[in-house]
């Protein structure tokens, strides 16, 4: 059924047909690949869960999380690495996320545009690539050796709160960017000051971003090792720091801050050491039991990402 | 200049009339000049924005109307580079709104602002009205409830919302954002309210609702609004201004203004031969 003047083909030069069958050839192509490489991370990734379950999942009970460590592998436990890594976490978090979103609105919101800004902005992203041990050099010489703070939890937590700022500070920064330029002027629109716009209208539309970069620096500070070695975290530690809650008023202790501690990972790094076979069980319970808190601590910042984007739309 | 020329066909009847003796004005444009960065976007405006009337601001695209509109609460301002010169008086205390000397908050709080794009806050359609009760410092709530109920009745949107208030405004039409956004500005109560196109984007029935809107707000605010619709500038206005390429070319009662116009430019473009 033709009608008489229009011809089927309007235009000359490409072919319909052609054009269709390349998009669908590309695509094609393209999932392929993209599974491909899904599929091979995850079974690098699986594999390496199978071999941990497989050499430790055994190991763990109630006696392996709340015994210390031993010259026993088979009474040695992870009590003191784990409380370890739960506190440093705590002062890494409390410093790094006030500190980083902060900087981030600060730069985004408050800092002039000029080659000042530019530059900080750039030295904050290159930070983001220095290798971790440097930072533990820095914390060995500055708040070791210089300021005299001891090995202690504060300055494990100070270390890897410096670690993971530029991430933070990074994602503060996208995530306000990402906000609608229509929101600024919406608040501004209304007489509101450039806090009142901070505080109300954009930090709470980039909250959900601003916890992804959490999540990202966290998952990186809980397994890093090398500045925790390098500031000279005890490795055989059988005591636990202060408890943080008192009886008698004022009832919070901050003695902890102060206590030297060890991290599941270097307990897990001196067990793997070891020659005993049975050490090298205990290490891979450890590796296992990381894991989990790591998954844990993600699995609370989604949560509460997803409380947050649905009380946003 | 001024030249006179033949009215054109009646394709616009406006409807609200005023004799210039009845007239106070609230604030004047005084050789305004805008720069962003070394674009020159605003020449030698002149204008008189009548208390409590509706003025309108007409012309081609791109001729400076949202750059003009946006002057009067210093919007300009959020971003580095643009620089007014000559002075937008608001009376009756002659405060010059584009004065370097005057806060731009100070300003924003007098006048309040409605966007081309609706733009609510990600926030319930409550919060989003107490907004900017809540920037000025108001906190009973009881006070504030009243306000946002008064200011979503104001703007025709109470009864769809009202067992709804906690949800989220992203959750609401297009037509019911931008009613919202104008419940939002006229909460606080401002003096002015400027319009940059508030109906582009909405179909008939929303824009019918939008327009009776600003018919009974032009008993209580002053109100100027940019328009591409000419029909709706003759709807609505008591006063139109035509604009091209940054010059103010014709000022006047919208009913003299359509009927006739004083300038050839007005002429052409009222008759749909250029813009
Ligand atoms: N941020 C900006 N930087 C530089 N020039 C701008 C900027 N915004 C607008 N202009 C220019 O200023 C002139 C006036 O723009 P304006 O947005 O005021 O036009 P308008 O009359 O509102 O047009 P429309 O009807 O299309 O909205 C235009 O030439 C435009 O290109
Ligand atoms: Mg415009």
């Amino acid at each position: 059924m033709s009608t008489p003047g229009l011809s089927s083909s309007r235009f000359d030069g490409y072919s319909e047909a052609r054009l269709l069958k390349r998009a669908k050839w590309s695509d094609g192509l393209f999932a392929v690949l993209g599974l491909l490489v899904l599929v091979a991370t995850l079974l690098v990734l699986g594999a390496l869960v199978a071999d941990f379950i497989n050499d430790g999942a055994s190991r763990i009970d109630g006696d392996f999380l709340t015994s210390y460590p031993s010259r026993r592998p088979g009474s040695a436990g992870i009590l003191s690495a784990w409380v370890g890594t739960t506190l440093v976490m705590i002062v890494t978090a409390a410093l790094a996320v006030p500190l980083g979103v902060a900087a981030g609105v600060y730069l985004e919101e408050y800092a002039p545009k000029n080659w000042v800004t530019d530059f900080i902005e750039i030295n904050v992203t290159n930070l983001a690539g220095v290798p971790s041990i440097i930072y533990g050099l820095l914390a060995l010489g500055l708040f070791v050796q210089t300021l005299a703070m001891g090995q202690t939890i504060l300055v494990a937590g100070i270390t890897l709160a410096l670690l993971i700022l530029p991430i933070l500070i990074v994602a503060t920064r996208e995530s306000l960017r990402a906000i609608p330029q229509d929101i600024r002027e919406a608040s501004f629109g209304l007489g509101a000051d450039q806090w009142q716009t901070v505080s109300g209208y954009l930090l709470p539309a980039a909250r959900p971003g601003i916890l992804t970069g959490a999540i990202v620096g966290m998952s990186r500070a809980i397994g890093e090792t090398a500045p925790i070695i390098t500031i000279g975290a005890l490795t055989f530690i059988a005591f636990l720091p202060p408890s943080p809650i008192q009886s008698s008023f004022p009832f919070v202790n901050f003695d902890w801050l102060n206590s030297p501690f060890t991290v599941m990972p270097i307990q897990m790094f001196n067990w793997v050491s070891r020659p005993q076979a049975g050490f090298h069980i205990n290490a891979a319970a450890t590796g296992l039991i990381l894991l989990a808190m790591t998954l844990l601590m993600n699995g609370f910042a989604i949560w509460l990402r997803y409380r947050l984007r649905r009380n946003l739309r | 200049m001024n030249r006179a020329v033949a009215p054109p066909p009646p394709t616009v009847t406006p409807s609200h009339a005023v004799t210039p003796a009845e007239v106070t004005y609230r604030a004047q444009v005084e050789d305004l000049n805008f720069y962003y960065g070394s674009f020159q976007a605003l020449k030698n405006v002149n204008l008189a924005i009548a208390d409590r009337q509706v003025t309108a601001l007409i012309g081609p695209s791109g001729c400076g109307k949202s750059t003009l509109l946006r002057c009067f609460n210093r919007m300009h301002d959020l971003y580095p580079g643009n620089r007014y010169e000559g002075k937008i008086q608001l009376h009756p205390e002659d405060m010059n709104i584009v004065g370097s000397n005057v806060d731009p908050m100070q300003v924003r709080l007098r006048i309040g602002m409605v966007f081309q794009k609706p733009n609510p806050f990600p926030k319930s359609i409550f919060d989003n009205v107490a907004s900017g009760l809540l920037i000025r410092g108001i906190r009973d709530r009881a006070v504030v409830a009243e306000r946002v109920e008064l200011a979503l009745r104001q703007a025709a949107l109470w009864e769809e919302v009202m067992d709804r208030l906690s949800q989220s405004a992203y959750g609401l039409s297009g037509g019911q954002q931008q009613r919202l956004c104008i419940a939002r500005a006229l909460a606080p109560n401002p003096e002015m309210i400027l319009f940059d196109e508030p109906t582009s984007a909405l179909d008939p029935i929303a824009t019918a609702r939008i327009e009776e809107l600003i018919d009974e707000l032009r008993n209580d605010y002053t109100i100027v609004i940019v328009t591409h619709n000419m029909q709706q500038a003759a709807r609505i206005s008591n006063f139109t201004a035509f604009m091209h390429m940054g010059h103010m070319i014709e000022y006047g009662a919208t009913s003299e203004f359509f009927t006739n116009p004083q300038h050839e430019k007005t002429h052409e473009y009222i008759t749909g031969r250029f813009g």
